[in-house]
């Protein structure tokens, strides 16, 4: 499927839609009911609408409809008052979005007109530092060279410049040119590949050739980034509104449950059906006791001949009275205390990065809890583990390895000496360290030089290049870059680049140098993806020596190369370079197999050794979360050997004889699977041993493995509790969460780089490490944080105290409920199971949403123990893993307390009050006060740790509950009238109280 | 052999770079390295500058506190010291509240004297229902109790009922407290079945009042009467506040079905004190409900004739009625359940006390 845009063409309709952006999730009209809606899918919503709706059948209904209308409405009109916020915030930027004024050509005249008036085919003029407004294909700038700098940060997190180039078709265009050129763009349909566009672009007679110029990625502007460093630029609209690249990536992300959630609607579902088993039981003896008895009662004054439907109102009744079951605050209480997690994290000044002034962020409120229950963190290294801060350190060039002393390449005597004296091999290992990347020089007004670089590395080598006095000063377009070197000014023209691919694992760059019109291919890249192509005759293996040296010093390595190439050569290669790169269907396997027509025959000039240093912490960090019985898993793009050395470094393996590696290598499917055989074999031997087992596999090992010996794959993952996966590509990071979560694992991911982001996404837990990649992950993520040893905290204090507090708060609302409808049942029987409600509708109210409520969202304060013992013994931590506090045991532990203080409320309430005291209100007031009383004390006891917050809130509510009760005794009024003043000057009323909480101790 | 220059710093503390051990797989043998040469780089990271940010909340103050979780918090831990002590602390408050609970109790002097069979007559005991319902037999009926205890005065006189559900469901609903306090135009729905009768609203409506209780009961000592008082039997707050001073009964028990008494039509509903005490339903099956107040000592073994009225029908499904002479004590009348629930929880603490004691001592933690 393909989309024709016919430049700046009036007469030419499309019927693309136009650039009105719409994110907002609603209209005005709709609201109501697509909210309702939205509302009513939860089951548990449903069940209260269902009760509240039979309460509005007085025949049936115990209490008054309020009870339950009331608290219904105010959640309902909370989250829909969120729900109309959050819309309405993105309303309203939206239309300053779709209002912004943009310059447009019209009719061959510029024109001011509103953002969302933009038609595909528009030519849109766009000025520094001005959004980018929909998905345009560059056509002019005002850079004489054809470029224009953009900033991406809102579409891919990465906040340095990015150089964006006109096509080639449209070079030499001058601004009055510009406003009236005519021709087409094939172009895919809208997709949401950020880094991808595979377009072609024909322009009509008179303009030029009329040749198919192809279009890339980098001749785009794409919708939300900021043109910078360039004055003006301006390109046809291609994509517009909501189909640009960014509306199509804008998806509504999963919703994320916690184990704990899912535990909790379980053990909703089960009190459910517990509920219908009463309604059922007590329902069908009400039936009998009223055929048996009550009509032998004539002042209850049963008729005779009933309508059928009779014999439901009596079921129907206790459903009714046992609906408060299920209690109607739980969800409000959950959501507020996630979302006090969630602003604790936010405010913890422990796990806030003051080198990056960083704050931890968590942007998925709902899922603290499972923070704590986490098993497997899988994590990536570059950037995670390590700084991602790349020093350049050591080198190997033509044989002599420098830096070995000292640690540090740039201070090695030798090295300097070398490059004084213009020692060749040096000079033109250092030039191609200058040359061969996409970094873009960026002089200040002071004149020093800064650097743009979109990967560390090239930073890294373009820096040490200039420390060694090469210097890289300029660099304009793709054409032209200028050197300096000891005062010495060096042209050279930028002839193509061959990109770096993950496939390729390398670059090159074809340069010519303008003084001896010589053709240089400079190549670097991984030393296996370079080394093969070295030229016959080389001795390469000083190099491999090398190599292994600093990988196992834990740095990495780059392998550069150069070749002077002949005129013809490279002409006949250029042609098939250009063909391949207007390609329109898989662009990028042609680039690469032409890219590979060029590179060989190498001169290896030598080896670079960057060193990426470990994070602060990172050992203690792992060595303790591996010891509150924590697996890690680490994947990492990096090569083997380096990744091992990492692992050893952070504690994530043991060296021999304490732990064990087992390699899971091969290149044909019968290597890999005989391979992994004997791992799963050793794992199965060995897992008694107290032996640190972990096991290595490599992305292509992985690859196959993935794809036939899953269920091999899948025992050994469960069997052992390190693993190192190098090489791996982003999507088998996520492949390897998604198989960890289908053995029942919390999973964590955590990362810092656009490639980790899959497996964020994916795993229960993604983590993003706001670092030097960007702020992809991070945005991705549920949680961000600055430094990987935040980790420890957000998981064993956070995470634990989550889960404890929400493990009470959950149990504790169901108790209370539990407890109050225990009580009715109870009534019932002295009431001839006719579904009498003991308590007054308020009193009702009151206590499921205000008394009971209350005291227990305190426990968002709560610690159970301190945050230095829980760091200190992090076994603690199995406690949550295993799900201690919050199962169907510990559950039914609940269920039991709450019938067993029902009974022995009910008990002491009717015997104490029996014979001339057993008024129906009073008795009814002693009941919900010995609840009250009996909640106080339970709360107390639950809690371990007590602020004046918490004081305040259990004992300020307990008088509040005595305030509110006797004010309520004032209104002649009310049925309450008097009784509260009356049971308060009573002496047994007192007495009654405090035997009824001593029951708790027994 | 490589040696690694490495370092680790608690992001908190002064930068202070304190050597640490670094294995290798080749050796696994620690190997120290001094940190000169990362120095430079590593200063940035660990700087622990404690400028002032904006956005973010001070340093200090409660609320600083609350955000960082570290508000000041009383901890108290349940050492078995702490149990031991909070149930001996229960235990020695429990048992003499239990004693004095018992003690007052027992102080009350109590006649309970069930009347509802003895006071049918010999024929209709097969068919007690027929005898209740033939309006044309006398429904007098004396009875003779012995007091055994001095009972001081005032003496409670109560009616007690068994078996009577004025909690059910349906009967309890069936009152209007609108139409008690403002009067008949307020006859509404709630009423139901005991709303209007042949086109006119009753009042009071309902079922409560419909039933109301209706034996009456008088008192002679030797050949004295006993004087009751019945007035002031009801709550204040009922009469003053729910029960209109303009109120009438009307059209009340005119019904083809009479359930209980009939009142005064020309007495307001605020002086109805019968009805007033019987509108205020019972919670459980069994109740008693203030007949009246006798204002004269009787001495034991006294002979107390009654003289009843066995108007009300409880004969159809089993109830028992009883009058119940009652003296009082500042915990109420007779009822031994809190003395003995004070006794048994008190002493159990006191066991368990005890018990956790010498586990305690047995085997101190």
């Amino acid at each position: 499927m393909k989309r024709f845009v016919y430049i700046n063409d009036e007469s030419y309709q499309n019927d693309y839609c136009d650039n009105q952006i719409s994110n907002t999730k609603y209209t005005l009209w709709n609201f109501l009911p697509k909210n309702l809606w939205e509302q009513f899918r939860r089951f548990m919503n449903q069940y209260f609408l269902l009760i509240a709706c039979l309460q509005l059948w007085s025949l049936i209904t115990p209490v008054n409809p309020a009870s339950t209308w009331g608290p219904l409405i105010v959640i309902f009109a909370v989250s829909a008052t969120k729900e109309a916020w959050d819309d309405y915030n993105r309303y309203i930027s939206d239309k300053q979005a779709n209002e912004k004024k943009v310059w447009i050509v019209k009719n061959g005249a510029r024109k001011h007109i509103q953002a969302q008036d933009i038609r595909v085919g528009n030519i849109v003029w766009i000025r520094e530092n001005e959004e980018v407004p929909c998905d345009l294909v560059l056509t002019g700038t005002s850079e004489p060279q054809g470029i224009c700098h953009v900033e991406t940060a809102a579409l891919d997190g990465e906040i340095d410049l990015k150089t964006r180039v006109i096509p080639t078709t449209c070079i030499g265009l001058d601004s009055e040119q510009l406003h009236k050129i005519k021709g087409v763009i094939e172009c895919p349909i809208p997709d949401k590949d950020i880094r991808r566009f595979d377009a072609n672009i024909r322009l009509f007679p008179p303009f030029i050739d009329n040749d198919i110029c192809p279009l890339t990625i980098n001749n785009t502007l794409l919708q939300s980034c900021y043109l910078r460093n360039t004055e003006w630029a301006c390109g046809v609209a291609v994509y517009t509104g909501n189909e640009t690249k960014l509306g199509m990536s804008r998806g509504v992300p999963e919703p994320k449950l916690t184990a704990m959630d899912a535990m909790i609607d379980k053990l909703t579902g089960a009190i459910f059906l517990f509920q219908l088993a009463v309604v059922v039981v007590l329902g069908s003896a009400g039936n009998v006791w009223k055929d048996t008895e009550a009509r032998k009662q004539w002042y209850v004054k049963y008729d005779d001949d009933e309508p059928w439907y009779q014999i439901l109102v009596i079921p129907l009744r206790f459903e009714l009275l046992c609906s408060i079951m299920i209690p109607i605050s739980i969800k409000v209480s959950l959501d507020f205390v996630k979302s006090m997690y969630a602003k604790f994290i936010d405010w913890d000044e422990e796990i806030y990065d003051q080198e990056t002034d960083t704050p931890a962020h968590a942007a998925n409120t709902a899922i603290s809890e499972d923070l704590g229950q986490v098993e497997y963190i899988l994590t990536d290294k570059t950037g995670t583990l390590t700084e991602n801060k790349m020093i350049f350190r050591r080198c190997c060039i033509a044989g002599t390895l420098y830096g070995n002393e000292s640690g540090d390449a740039l201070k090695d005597i030798e090295l300097l000496n070398a490059v004084a004296d213009n020692s060749p091999h040096v000079i033109k290992f250092l030039t191609v360290m200058a040359l061969c990347n996409t970094v873009i020089p960026i002089k200040s007004p002071s004149g020093t030089i800064s650097y743009k670089a979109q990967s560390q590395d090239e930073d890294a080598l373009v820096n040490a290049a200039s420390n060694l006095h090469v210097v890289l000063v300029s660099k304009n377009g793709n054409n032209a870059a200028e050197i300096h070197f000891n005062r010495r000014v060096i042209q050279y023209e930028i002839l193509d680049i061959l990109e770096f691919t993950s496939d390729r694992k390398r670059m090159s760059i074809v340069i010519s140098d303008s003084q001896s019109g010589k053709i240089f291919l400079l190549s670097k890249g991984a030393d296996e993806a370079i080394l093969p192509l070295a030229y016959c005759g080389q001795q390469i293996k000083t190099f491999v020596d090398a190599v292994d040296k600093y990988a196992q010093l834990g740095l990495r390595t780059l392998c550069l190369g150069w070749r002077e190439l002949s005129l013809e050569e490279y002409l006949e290669w250029s042609r098939l370079f250009k063909e391949a790169n207007s390609a329109l269907v898989d662009r990028e396997w042609k680039v690469a197999e032409v890219c590979q027509k060029l590179e060989h025959t190498l001169d290896i000039l030598g080896i670079s050794a960057i060193e990426d240093r470990l994070q602060d912490g990172v050992p203690e960090t792992i060595e303790i979360l591996r010891q509150s019985g924590i697996n890690f898993w680490m994947l990492t793009g990096d090569k083997q050997s380096t990744a091992i050395q990492i692992a050893l470094l952070c504690n994530l393996i043991s060296s021999e004889p304490k732990g064990q590696l087992l390699y899971i290598n091969g290149k044909t499917e019968d290597e890999v699977a005989r391979s992994l055989e004997r791992v799963l074999l050793t794992m199965r031997i060995t897992s008694s041993e107290p032996k640190e087992l972990a096991f290595v596999v490599d992305g292509w090992a992985l690859e196959i493995i993935l794809t036939r010996y899953k269920e091999a794959f899948t025992e050994l993952a469960v069997l052992s509790k390190t693993a190192i996966c190098c090489r791996v590509t982003p999507s088998q990071k996520a492949q390897l969460v998604k198989l960890l979560k289908s053995c029942d694992y919390r999973t964590l991911a955590i990362g810092d780089g656009g490639n980790d982001v899959r497996m964020i996404q994916q795993a229960h837990i993604g983590v993003g490490i706001s670092g030097r990649e960007g702020l992809q992950a991070a945005r991705a993520a549920d949680y961000s944080i600055g430094k990987f040893r935040f980790l420890k905290r957000l998981i064993l204090v956070h995470g634990r105290y989550s889960y404890n507090r929400t493990a009470f708060l959950s149990q504790y609302s169901f108790y209370k409920s539990l407890l109050i409808c225990f009580i009715q049942i109870l009534f019932s029987f002295v009431s001839g199971i006719a579904g009498t409600s003991l308590f007054n509708s308020v009193s009702l109210m009151a206590y499921n949403v205000f008394y009971t409520s209350i005291p227990v969202l305190t426990t968002v304060l709560d610690k159970d123990l301190s945050e230095k013992t829980v760091t200190q013994n992090p076994e603690i931590l199995l406690y949550c893993q295993a799900g201690r506090l919050l199962n169907p045991s510990t559950f039914a532990g609940w269920f039991g307390r709450s019938l067993y203080h029902a009974i022995v409320v009910f008990l002491i309430t009717i015997h104490a009050y029996a014979n001339e005291k057993s008024e129906m209100e009073e008795l009814s007031m002693v009941a919900l006060s010995g609840s009250i009383w009996l909640q106080a004390f339970v709360v107390t006891l639950e809690m371990s740790s007590f602020t004046f917050l918490q004081f305040l809130a259990i004992w300020g509510n307990f008088a509040a509950f005595y305030v509110i009760n006797l004010c309520i005794s004032t209104i002649p009024t009310a049925g309450m009238y008097t009784i509260m003043f009356r049971l308060c000057r009573q002496p047994s009323y007192w007495i009654t109280m405090l035997v009824s909480i001593t029951i708790m101790f027994f | 052999l490589s040696h690694l220059p490495f370092c680790f710093f608690s992001g908190s503390s002064p930068p202070i770079c304190r050597p640490c051990e670094v294995r290798t797989p080749a050796s696994g043998r620690g190997s120290r390295v001094e940190l000169a040469a990362v120095m430079d780089e590593a200063g940035s990271s660990a700087s622990a500058g404690s400028a002032p940010r904006g956005g973010r909340p001070a340093r200090s103050g409660v609320f600083y506190k609350f955000t960082q979780q570290d508000l000041p918090a009383w901890k108290p831990a349940m050492t078995p010291g702490y149990v031991i002590a909070i149930f001996l602390i229960i235990g020695i408050i429990f048992v003499p509240v239990g004693l004095i609970c018992l003690q007052a109790s027992n102080r009350v002097a109590e006649i309970v004297h069930r009347y509802d069979i003895d006071c049918v007559p010999d024929a209709y005991r097969s068919n007690k229902q027929a005898y209740i319902k033939d309006s044309s037999i006398s429904k007098k009926c004396i009875q003779k109790v012995k007091v055994q205890y001095h009972m001081k005065a005032p003496i409670y006189v109560y009616y007690e009922l068994d078996n009577f559900y004025q909690n059910h469901r349906r009967y309890i609903k069936s009152r209007s407290d609108k139409q008690l306090r403002h009067g008949l135009q307020y006859t509404d729905s709630s009423c139901s079945p005991i709303e209007r009768s042949n086109g006119l609203p009753v009042v009071p409506c309902g079922l409560i009042a419909w039933s109301l209780f209706n034996d009456t009961y008088d008192f002679t000592r030797g050949s004295m009467g006993l004087m009751v008082d019945r007035k002031n039997i009801s709550w204040r707050s009922d009469r003053e506040h729910k029960y209109g001073k303009d109120v009438y009964p009307f059209n009340f028990q005119n019904g083809s079905l009479i359930g209980g008494g009939k009142l005064d039509p020309d007495i307001p509903l605020s002086n109805q004190e019968d009805l007033i005490v019987w509108m205020r339903a019972a919670a459980l099956p069994q109740f008693r409900k203030l007949y009246g107040v006798i204002e004269e000592d009787i001495q034991a073994d006294e002979t107390i004739t009654m003289h009843i009225t066995n108007n009300y029908n409880t004969y159809s499904f089993g109830g028992k009625k009883s009058l119940v002479l009652t003296t009082s004590t500042w915990l109420g009348g007779k009822n031994d359940f809190l003395g003995y629930a004070y006794l048994i929880t008190g002493s159990s603490s006191i066991f368990l006390c005890i018990l956790f004691a010498l586990i305690h001592v047995k085997i101190p933690r």
